[in-house]
């Protein structure tokens, strides 16, 4: 069993510098930090900021592997910094960049607007045909146990890019739709509250979407939450060419349910306001 | 969808190359112990006479013009996929397309006459 390290220990981080106004070209700069058990990539870059260099820039938010803002190439593997602790993945030196497959917009903060337009493409909410319900619920869509974990995993997807830093096609094809887009678009796609026809399988099956996927697998490797994108990329090329060949059953989104019928409120439970904006 | 139907028959095209190709690789390599599709048994499967012989019978001539078909379209298709994953701009997509199209039809074209004209040979030397 290892040993914990209770002394602090420097681990020299060699990060990727890049400022595109003054630089013609990334720069890698090292930084000696002190680091004890448990103190994380992030903790790290906090140091650097506080006592080393001002000018160092990456983006964070949530410190707790919820908001995806702090993914980053931790010698050499898409992470989120705030999720890595340093010596976890180094002992002396550890390697820092920006996420590949992004423009950088400055040392560590990539730009990760493609990839959201990319998600937006997708339509990645629930879509029916009935806009009265959409806009003005009366009732639930009954949704069992089962037809709730055959999407769930792919809705724990934060968006951090990790998965498209890893995934080599979108490295050579920057149309590719890449694979937190296509795992989003099979999530919805679904869903049995979803109702969407055509319009979302013509983006997730065009020229760039899931059939350019070679099944590498890097994406959900990458993946700092345990989605597995590659997976639902190839149960999506399923789906598209089992609706193109009209086999199945064919998607019904599932009906509205009323409120139950026999049901009485309970004594103790107050009436609702009355509305305070005219519906 | 359009890319749906171009990547299914992609998918199809590759099972029947698989089916029409080991039966190729059968009749050509193991003719000597299986004896399939071949009319002079003391000679070599690829020996002239049991070509000419093959060539004479109309499923061998469906056969061949079909596998051309689906190999052609099977490689054309990947050569596209692979072109299109250099980021291309949508109009240069569109020039490759219509180019592996028209090569695929030459292709197409020139092989099934090829085949054709062996296979009327065939007949007529028989007669």
């Amino acid at each position: 069993m290892d040993q914990i390290i209770r002394e602090k220990r420097d681990v020299v981080f060699h990060i990727r510098r890049y400022t595109p106004e003054k630089d013609r070209e990334p720069r890698v700069v090292a930084y000696k930090v002190p680091v004890r058990q448990g103190m994380t990539v992030l903790e790290g870059l906090h140091y650097i900021k506080e006592n080393l260099d001002q000018s160092l820039a990456w983006r964070y938010s949530c410190r707790m592997g919820v908001c995806g803002s702090c993914g980053m190439l931790l010698n050499g593997m898409p992470m989120l910094a705030c999720n890595t602790q340093i010596l976890d993945i180094a002992t002396s030196a550890l390697t820092l960049g920006p996420l590949p497959n992004f423009e950088i917009i400055r040392d560590l903060v990539p730009d990760l607007t493609p990839m959201l337009e990319k998600h937006r493409s997708v339509m990645p909410y629930i879509r029916r045909e009935d806009e009265r319900e959409i806009n003005n619920p009366d009732g639930e869509y009954y949704q069992s146990p089962e037809d709730l974990e055959s999407y769930l995993q792919f809705s724990f997807c934060i968006k951090c890019g990790c998965c498209m830093a890893a995934c080599p096609t979108l490295a050579t094809d920057l149309r590719y739709l890449g694979p937190m887009p296509l795992a989003q678009a099979y999530r919805y796609s679904n869903d049995t509250r979803d109702g969407s026809g055509r319009e979302r399988s013509d983006v997730a099956g065009s020229a760039h979407g899931a059939f350019r996927c070679h099944y590498a697998g890097e994406c959900s490797r990458a993946c700092p939450k345990g989605v597995d994108p590659a997976k639902a990329i190839q149960h999506l090329k399923r789906q598209l060419v089992a609706s193109y060949l009209r086999l199945g059953k064919g998607k019904k989104p599932c009906a509205k349910q009323g409120p139950p019928a026999s049901a009485q409120r309970k004594p103790n439970i107050p009436e609702a306001p009355p509305h305070t904006v005219a519906r | 969808m359009r890319e749906t139907k171009y990547w299914t028959w992609h998918m199809a095209a590759g099972v029947v190359i698989f089916v029409l190709l080991g039966l190729h690789m059968t009749t050509m390599h193991m003719g000597g112990l299986t004896g399939l599709f071949v009319s002079h048994p003391g000679e070599e499967s690829i020996a002239r006479v049991n070509s000419q012989a093959r060539d004479g019978q109309l499923l061998f001539t469906a056969g061949y013009i079909i596998l051309l078909g689906v190999a052609l379209y099977h490689g054309l298709y990947g050569l596209r996929t692979i072109l299109f994953e250099l980021t291309l701009r949508p109009s240069t997509e569109k020039s490759v397309s219509v180019v592996l199209v028209i090569l695929g039809l030459a292709f197409f074209g020139l092989g099934a006459w090829a085949a054709i004209a062996a296979h009327t040979a065939a007949l007529v030397g028989r007669g």
